[in-house]
This record gives structure tokens, C-alpha cells and sequence, in this order.
């Protein structure tokens, strides 16, 4: 038998222990952005290398493992990361999400409601809401600390001011526990409601900007508005075109060169699955 | 009567160089004082003492909150500090981009205060915000423009609309028409003028510009080298100047 | 007669620094007393020092020795050594003065200039606004004129509307500085009525004027410097 040529989940025991440190402090604050010595990995920045991190720490040889990009098991990146998992942890892997106990994602959380049993591992970009207006790390991190979270309104009154409605789309602000603001990386606002007292643990990593935060199961989310704007999610005028869906977020698909477009789930599997059932 | 501000013996050093050394004063409710010198003279320095914005070396500032507690202002833990800086205090800087938000409209500037102190209502904070524009003189439909796209006074006036959103009873000022074209310094001078007494405003205004403090203030500090050397009514320090330095001030000014 | 202004002793010298240090005495061991609804005219030869009396009776200018004291508020105040905020307390309901030349506010109009006294000590927008109104009737100041800032308006005009200030607020004690200097005859003698009106409702009138038949007409009394 051959020695393998990496130690389980690629990054060595050491390593993964201070990201597991980091991940119990995160949990222990829902909703803080603990630093961690990000580390290099064998895949550039934006695909998710902090995601990959947090994944490779919280993993075991007994997991099943999902992997999703936009909703979808099969984009270049999902395809990636879960053959980097299957090379160096030799996991199952699934593309099912009631099957999988860690589903490591980027843009979307699936429809399917998780259970305690899974963990939800999310791909940050820019972990720091304030970023927008603040740019400075000192003062972001004090109006953090002091809870100092007007500015974040005056982004949204800068929407309804410009649009004539909160027209932040992705990555839109919540606050978590009632304390701390966070950005729940770009995921559409439609998945912003699946965030509060979900009952899976939900993991959230960048690399780059050496972030990990988390939200317990069964925490409080609830996402930034005005009384007079209250939050809203995005709905559409027909159901997906492939399973008839009138409740999961939909994807447009342009289906020719003459400007024929359809909308779809953008969750694959739960298309399918519904297919399947109907 | 217990003064707004008071500050006992304030010094700030820089390593062995002096920004201000050893100033008391005291500013009432609705009082206006202006801090004049020439640059270097400590005046700046004694200002962001004044408004926390600074450690003193020496010495303290106190300040007598809303709920009537004269407390030092290294006795207030950073948070009430600064709650204190967008509530009942403001900040006007020389440089209107040092005290505006620049990437964000002109009615967020001025809502970003109400924002702050948990206002959460879009229609009334944007009825104040217009509310607050036409009174420093901006047209209402300007209010979704950005800031870089206001003239200098514009923007200084939209600074103050910011800073006053909130009813502050105490308004630092650095400078406030440092920069501005003398017309436009006429103007923005009259605006100032004509909202502290309506609002009964208390001000610590620090100009090089004698006929900014003239026009103002009611009292008036000399500064030189970081020490104070003259205090008086803003008229007794004009017209009859004690100090070599105030004279030769006045006499300089006089003579353009 | 209540005395209502005691001054003791009062000297002032200036040392100008800038011009080799010289020393301009201008007051030395003047007393003086002025009592309610009396009008007294200060006199002397120009250069004495006429103007400066009212601008240290008025804490403009900073005696070097002496006393000035007034009856404020049921109480004596050194206006020499008072602190900078009584002092404003002083000016805000006891003292008025009229100056020579109008401070000219750009952007304030000339009702507002007027009123301002008024409104310092608390009395309501309306009243105020009214009885300015009437005052600038009276020194002949057309009503259209009253919403504009006395910046554009003549010489004669601006001071008229300083007279009318200085004489909105009834104060106890009021200082006038040649008041009638640039006045035509006509409005010379309305301002002359104002200061026996002022007098008669038991103001102390202290005043300097260039015209010795006004002088004559305005006051009861002199007192000589020099
Ligand atoms: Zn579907």
C-alpha cells in the first residue's frame, strides 16, 4: 500500500487544528469575524480557498460531501473542489442534499430545508460589510465592537433614494443574534430567510481575507430594512420551467440565438428531485 | 451655573514639541468662542482636544451631558465618546471631504445621523433630510446628488445640514469658510451665523480670520506658539488688543 | 435720583505695543455719577476721549484702574472687572449703545437688525418684529426698505436704523454716540424726541454730540473731560 501523498484533507493536523479554534470561536460569537492564518492553497484565491479551508478542518473520513456553485453540482468550480476532496480525504461525495453531512457552497444555499446533521460551509469573498462605506480595518473593526451600524442603512437609503426600493440583491446585510452585522457572502437575498434558526451549523470562510464567522443552529437572522421598506425577498412571474416550482429561486437560461430564454431552478438537485416526485 | 465645556490645564505634547500648553476655558450653553492665531499657533491642536478627538497630555476636558452629569471625557468609555460626537456634539472641517461622506448622496450625509441613533423609518429620515438641506440652502432636488458634484460652499453647507440633524447643542468648527471664495464666505458666514442663534447653539469656532471670529463669536482666545495669551468679548480683544502678538494681529488685519 | 451708573477713579492709558511701546493716556482719576431719567453729555475737546468713556461703560474697552459701576439686575456690577459673561448679561438688559456707524450684516435685514436686541432677551418673534417695525416708521424708513439688508442702504438710512435698535429695547442705561451726525434736520429732531421719551420712562441717557444746540436740547447736564 501505497503512503498517501497528502495527509487526510490536505492540510496538515496542525493546521487544521487552529482553523478549528478559530471555528469554535466563530461559533461561540455568532456572527464575529475571527481571524485565521489563512493558508496556501492548491487553487487560486476566487475559488474559494477559505471555503476549502474550513471544509478540510471540519471534515471527516466518514462524511459525505456536496459541492455547489450557483445551486449546481457540476460548474468547473464545484467539479474542482469535490475532486480535490476525493484525491486528498477520499470522501463520499453526493450531489443529493439530503444525503450529504458538509456541503461546502458558493451564491446559493440549497432549497431543501438542512437538518442538524449537515454543516453548511460558505465561500467568502469580502467577509466585511461595513467595507463598502468604511474602508479602513481600525474603524470597521470598533464599529463592530461599539455596534455602530447606522452606516449600513445609509447604503440601503442610498438604494430606495436611487431605485425607489432596496435594491441590493446579493450579499445583503443581516444581523446575527441581534449583534453583530455580517455579510452572508453573494447568495442571493432570496436565501436570506433560510439563514434564521436554520437548524444546520453554517460555516463561512475567506481565504484572502483570512475570515472565518459562523451561525449556530438555530440562531436569529434577521436581514437589515426599514419600516417603511421592509425586507423582501425576489419572486417571479412564472415557475420554473423544468419541475414547475413556484418557490425556489430561479435561474434565466437563454436557449437559443433568437432570444429565447426559460427560467429553471438554479438548485439542480432539488429540480431534479422535484421532477422525479411529480 | 455648570458651563458646557470646560477644560482645566489642557496639554498636548508631541514627544518635546508643544501643541497647546496648559489652556482653561469654559463655554456655556449658547455661547460662541472663537480660538484665533496664525498657523502653528496650537489652535487646531486645542480644538481636537477639546473635542476628544485627541488624548491630552495633561490636564482635562469636561463636558456636561444631556441628562446633566459634568463628566471628563476620559471618564466616558470610547462608545459613549462617540456616541456623544454624533449626537449632541458636531464637527465641522476646513475640508469638506474630511466630514462628508463623499460616496454617498447628499440626503444620506445628512440621514446617516438619524441612521445612527437607530432611526429606522426611510420617510421620515428623508423628510428631514430635505427638511435640512433648504435650511442651509440647497435645493431640494440636489438631494440625490453626490457630494463631488457640489460647489466648495455647497459642500460646507451640506456639512453643517449633517452635522445639525441631529440637535447638537455644541458644534466644533475648524475653519469652516477656510478655502472659499470671499463671496462665498459672505454667505456661508450669514448661514452659520443666523443657525446658531436660531438653534441657540454653543461654538467653539478656530479661524485665522479675524472678521470670522468678529462676525461669530461673542468671545474670542488668542493663541500663540500653543499658549493662550488673550481672552476677552470678542470686541474688547478687536478694539482694544493688550497683548504685543493681538496687537500687531488687529493692526494687520486692519491695515489690508 | 437713583444712581444707576458710578463711575470712580477711572483711568485708561493704551500701550501700543507695535508703535515703540508708547504709552496715550486718555482718562486718569475720572468720577462720575449718572442717575435714572437723567440725560448727561459728555464734552471736551476732540481727542479727549469722549468716544472711549462709552466704550469702557460699555466693556469694549478695558480701564486700566478705577470703577465703573452699574445697577444691574438689582445689583452692582464693576463693568472694569467684570467677567466677559456678565458683562453680556449687562449688554443684553442693561446697557444700550448706539455707535457712530452701523455693523452692517449682509443678509440680515434691517427689521431683524432692530428687533435683535429684543429677541436676546427672550421677547417674542411677533412683538419684537412689531415694535422694530414702528421704530423704523418712525425715523422715516420707507416699508420697503424694511425686508432688505442696510448694506445698500445710505449712510443717513444705516443710521437710523442703529438709532432704532439702540432704542428698541428700553434700556436702563443708554449710551449714544453722536447719534444725530448724519441726519438731516427732519430726522435729527425725531431722534431728539426719542431720547426725551427714553429719559422721561427713567432711561439714563449718556451721550456725545458734535451739535451744541442738540446737546443743549438732549441733556440736563455735561460733564467735561480734559
Ligand atoms: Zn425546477
Amino acid at each position: 500500500m501505497n503512503p498517501p501523498a497528502y495527509n487526510f484533507a490536505y492540510l496538515n493536523e496542525q493546521t487544521k487544528r487552529m482553523i478549528r479554534r478559530a471555528i469554535l470561536k466563530a461559533i461561540a460569537i455568532p456572527g464575529y469575524q475571527v481571524p485565521f492564518a489563512s493558508r496556501e492553497m492548491p487553487m487560486p484565491y476566487g475559488w474559494g480557498t477559505g471555503g476549502v479551508q474550513v471544509t478540510a478542518a471540519v471534515l471527516t473520513p466518514d462524511d459525505t460531501l456536496k459541492v455547489i456553485d450557483q445551486g449546481a453540482d457540476d460548474t468547473t468550480n464545484a467539479v474542482s473542489i469535490r475532486k480535490f476532496f476525493i484525491k486528498t480525504a477520499a470522501v463520499k461525495t453526493t450531489e443529493r442534499t439530503e444525503e450529504a453531512s458538509i456541503i461546502q457552497t458558493r451564491h446559493r444555499i440549497p432549497e431543501a430545508r438542512l437538518t442538524e446533521n449537515q454543516i453548511l460551509v460558505f465561500q467568502v469573498p469580502i467577509p466585511e460589510p461595513l467595507r463598502f462605506l468604511e474602508p479602513r480595518e481600525t474603524e470597521t473593526r470598533k464599529m463592530h465592537a461599539l455596534e455602530e451600524y447606522g452606516v449600513m442603512h445609509v447604503k440601503l437609503y442610498e438604494d430606495i433614494a436611487h431605485y425607489g426600493q432596496i435594491a441590493t440583491t446579493y450579499a445583503y446585510p443581516a444581523k446575527v443574534a441581534d449583534r453583530y452585522v455580517f455579510d452572508p457572502s453573494p447568495i442571493p437575498k432570496f436565501d436570506n430567510p433560510k439563514l434564521d434558526n436554520c437548524p444546520a451549523l453554517q460555516l463561512f470562510g475567506a481565504g484572502r481575507e483570512k475570515r472565518i464567522y459562523a451561525i449556530p443552529p438555530y440562531t436569529r437572522v434577521k436581514s437589515l430594512d426599514f419600516e417603511d421598506h421592509p425586507f423582501e425577498i425576489q419572486t417571479w412571474d412564472q415557475p420554473c420551467a423544468l419541475c414547475g416550482s413556484r418557490d425556489s429561486f430561479l435561474d434565466e437560461i437563454v436557449t437559443d440565438d433568437r432570444g429565447g430564454r426559460l427560467f429553471v431552478c438554479s438548485d439542480t438537485d432539488f429540480c431534479a428531485r422535484q421532477r422525479g416526485e411529480a | 451655573m455648570t458651563p458646557l465645556l470646560a477644560a482645566e490645564g489642557v496639554t498636548k505634547s508631541y514627544g518635546g514639541r508643544i501643541g497647546c500648553s496648559d489652556v482653561s476655558m469654559s463655554l456655556h450653553a449658547g455661547e460662541v468662542l472663537a480660538i484665533v492665531g496664525e498657523s502653528g499657533s496650537g489652535k487646531t491642536t486645542l480644538l481636537r482636544c477639546l473635542s476628544g478627538h485627541l488624548p491630552v497630555t495633561a490636564g482635562k476636558v469636561r463636558y456636561t451631558l444631556r441628562d446633566g452629569r459634568h463628566v471628563s471625557l476620559d471618564d466616558l468609555s470610547e462608545a459613549e465618546r462617540r456616541l456623544l460626537m454624533r449626537t449632541d456634539w458636531g464637527f465641522v472641517h476646513q475640508d469638506a471631504r474630511d466630514g462628508l461622506r463623499m460616496g454617498v448622496s447628499a440626503g444620506a450625509n445628512v440621514g446617516e445621523r438619524m441612521m445612527a441613533v437607530g432611526d429606522r423609518h426611510y420617510g421620515r429620515i428623508r423628510a428631514s433630510a430635505v427638511d435640512w438641506l433648504t435650511r442651509v440652502e440647497i435645493p431640494e432636488d440636489r438631494i440625490d446628488d453626490s457630494p463631488w458634484s457640489y460647489s466648495g460652499g455647497m459642500r460646507q453647507r451640506l456639512q453643517i445640514a449633517r452635522n445639525l440633524v441631529t440637535s447638537p447643542r455644541l458644534v466644533f468648527m475648524d475653519e469652516p469658510t477656510g478655502g472659499l471664495d470671499v463671496s462665498v464666505q459672505a454667505r456661508l458666514l450669514d448661514l452659520i451665523r443666523g443657525l446658531v442663534r436660531k438653534l441657540d447653539l454653543a461654538a467653539i469656532v478656530v479661524t485665522h480670520d479675524l472678521a470670522v471670529a468678529r462676525l461669530l463669536s461673542t468671545r474670542m482666545m488668542v493663541m500663540q506658539q500653543g499658549r493662550v495669551i488673550e481672552t476677552g468679548l470678542t470686541d474688547q480683544v478687536l478694539e482694544d488688543p493688550q497683548a504685543p502678538y493681538t496687537q500687531l494681529l488687529v493692526s494687520s488685519v486692519l491695515q489690508v | 435720583m437713583t444712581p444707576v451708573v458710578t463711575i470712580t477713579d477711572l483711568a485708561k492709558t493704551f500701550h501700543l505695543h507695535q508703535q515703540g511701546s508708547i504709552r496715550i493716556p486718555v482718562l486718569a482719576g475720572f468720577s462720575a455719577e449718572i442717575g435714572a431719567g437723567e440725560a448727561v453729555a459728555v464734552t471736551g475737546p476732540s481727542g479727549r476721549g469722549k468716544s472711549s468713556l462709552l466704550k469702557l461703560i460699555y466693556g469694549s474697552y478695558r480701564a486700566t484702574g478705577g470703577a465703573i459701576r452699574v445697577w444691574h439686575d438689582e445689583d452692582w456690577v464693576d463693568v472694569a472687572t467684570a467677567a466677559p459673561r456678565e458683562v453680556l448679561a449687562v449688554r443684553r438688559r442693561t446697557i444700550g449703545y448706539v455707535t457712530q456707524f452701523l455693523r452692517v450684516i449682509p443678509r440680515v435685514p434691517a427689521e431683524a437688525v432692530v428687533a435683535e436686541p429684543l429677541l436676546d432677551r427672550g421677547i417674542p418673534q411677533d412683538t419684537a418684529l412689531e415694535r422694530a417695525r414702528h421704530l423704523l416708521a418712525r425715523l422715516g424708513i420707507p416699508q420697503r426698505l424694511w425686508h432688505l439688508s442696510p448694506m445698500t442702504f445710505s449712510g443717513g438710512e444705516q443710521q437710523r436704523v442703529n438709532i432704532a435698535r439702540g432704542f428698541a429695547a428700553a434700556f436702563p442705561v443708554l449710551l449714544l454716540d453722536e447719534p444725530t451726525a448724519s441726519l438731516d434736520s427732519a430726522n435729527r429732531s425725531r431722534v431728539l424726541d426719542l431720547i426725551e421719551e427714553a429719559r422721561a420712562a427713567g432711561s439714563a441717557i449718556i451721550a456725545v454730540f458734535h451739535d451744541d444746540t442738540e446737546r443743549r436740547r438732549a441733556c440736563s447736564r455735561e460733564i467735561a473731560l480734559g
